[in-house]
């Protein structure tokens, strides 16, 4: 599953992010547009048991979501 | 300096406790040193004694040029620069955040604090700072609940380096409009208080360092305490609170040190006991803060790391403040009128603007809300 949250206000990458871990996703890649949402994403998604990768893209990061 | 390791601390658990602490202890210091009484650090009280000092209102006791803010913007400039956090976007919803900086301006006003203040008048005894942060957990809770329901003010798109700019570059003319303070006509701006809470400041070297380093550590740790709230009641997230907690211990150790603490309700600085309007006031900032992503500290952080519709909301908080003081919506402080205690709080006007602020906040929660988008 793909989740774009660029350019979006804080919290919606989390809550975007959050409704998908709520549909039962196993596996989810998030594009993020700075640091502020990808520290939150990260650290929500640990909260809920995945570790995150992280992948510089150009200016963008791109977070890859996976259940323990 | 390495940059990561530096960026991972500030991340992480420590690194928000530690910088909570550091603010704790500044804002209190500030006051010591001159700033009026619990108000070390007051994004909302700051703002509304700049546009006094421009002369967007003439209440007379409340105009000064507070250096604190243009240097938290360039403090947070400093750190997204060297950081490489500096991202210049725009246009999600501007007039929108501007309403809403208006509003939680009013809000704000009328509780007579921005958050960071609530949580520095707790810090020296104030318990209608309580009143002050359940409104505001409140409001935030009515704000959550918009957001879980497709709430959004759409996308920002990247924009010119340049457009990024003008937030630090006006902060740059109010400190030179501060250093030489031009006469601009006969009774005219710049205004500077004679007497009241405007004219009680600590040196402007230190105002300014202070604004500069509080920039600078919250741009690196995101510090909100809006979001505070907010993380904790929709995520069960306490980063943030563990932050917001650290600086309210230690403004208190602090203000117990330096002999700042005096615990009440009546007749406290800068402040009103009307418990039902401290209460309501939040409620409607909060929300505000909420539909907008930040409280106002973090609104003039991001408008420091190139966010244009944070600076909206930052000038729709402005604009609120000269209309608050030249409509009298803003809230009276307690007085004692010969050995009697007067009780504060907002006029009739004060009243209907935090209910029409409030209705207009619903609105704006309840009809931009969107489908969220299907997840591919």
């Amino acid at each position: 599953m793909h989740i774009d949250t660029c350019g979006l206000s804080c919290p919606e990458p989390v809550i975007q992010t959050m409704k998908a871990i709520n549909t039962g996703a196993q596996s989810l890649r998030v594009l993020v547009d700075n640091t502020t949402a990808m520290e939150n994403v990260k650290r929500m998604a640990n909260s809920k048991g995945f570790t995150v990768t992280m992948e510089p893209q150009g200016e963008l990061f791109v977070l890859h979501l996976n259940k323990a | 300096m390495a940059i990561q390791p530096v960026s991972r601390f500030l991340a992480s658990r420590q690194g928000i406790i530690l910088i909570g602490a550091v603010i704790g202890i500044l804002a209190p210091l500030l006051q010591k040193f001159g700033n009026p009484a619990n108000m070390g650090i007051c994004v909302a009280c700051f703002e509304r004694d700049i546009a006094g000092a421009l002369g967007l209102h003439r209440a007379a006791v409340v105009q000064y040029i507070r250096p604190e803010i243009p240097g938290f913007i360039l403090g947070s400039l400093m750190a997204a620069l060297y950081f490489k956090d500096f991202r210049a976007r725009t246009g999600s919803a501007p007039l929108v955040r501007f309403v809403l900086g208006f509003c939680a301006m009013v809000g704000a006003l009328v509780f007579l604090g921005c958050p960071w203040r609530a949580l520095l008048r707790l810090a020296g005894g104030d318990l209608n700072a309580i009143l002050g942060l359940t409104g505001l957990t409140i409001g935030v809770a009515i704000g959550d609940q918009f957001l879980k329901h497709g709430y959004t003010l759409g996308r920002s798109r990247p924009t010119y380096a340049s457009a990024g700019l003008i937030m630090p570059t006006l902060s740059l003319g109010l400190l030179l409009l501060l250093f030489f303070a031009p006469q601009f006509s006969a009774n005219g701006p710049i205004f500077f208080s004679e007497m009241g809470p405007g004219s009680m400041h600590a040196p402007i070297a230190m105002s300014l360092a202070v604004g500069l380093i509080v920039g600078i550590i919250a741009q690196r740790t995101r510090f909100c305490t809006m979001g505070s709230i907010r993380d904790v009641l929709l995520v069960r997230d306490l980063h943030l609170m563990s932050g917001i907690i650290a600086l309210t211990i230690a403004a208190f150790a602090t203000n117990l040190v330096l002999g700042q603490v005096h615990v009440g309700f009546s007749a406290q600085p800068v402040a009103h006991s009307n418990h039902l309007w401290n209460l309501l006031g939040m409620v409607l900032a909060g929300l505000a803060f909420v539909l907008a992503g930040g409280c106002p500290g973090r609104q003039l952080i991001l408008s420091g790391e190139g966010d244009g519709d944070a600076a909206i909301f930052v000038l729709g908080m402005l604009t609120g403040a000269a209309f608050a003081h030249n409509f009298a919506l803003a809230s009276g402080p307690d007085a004692l009128v010969n050995d009697a205690l007067k009780v504060g709080g907002p006029s009739i006007w004060g009243m209907w603007a935090v209910a029409v602020g409030l209705v207009i906040c619903l609105l704006i929660g309840w009809t931009m809300r969107e489908k969220i988008e299907e997840v591919r």
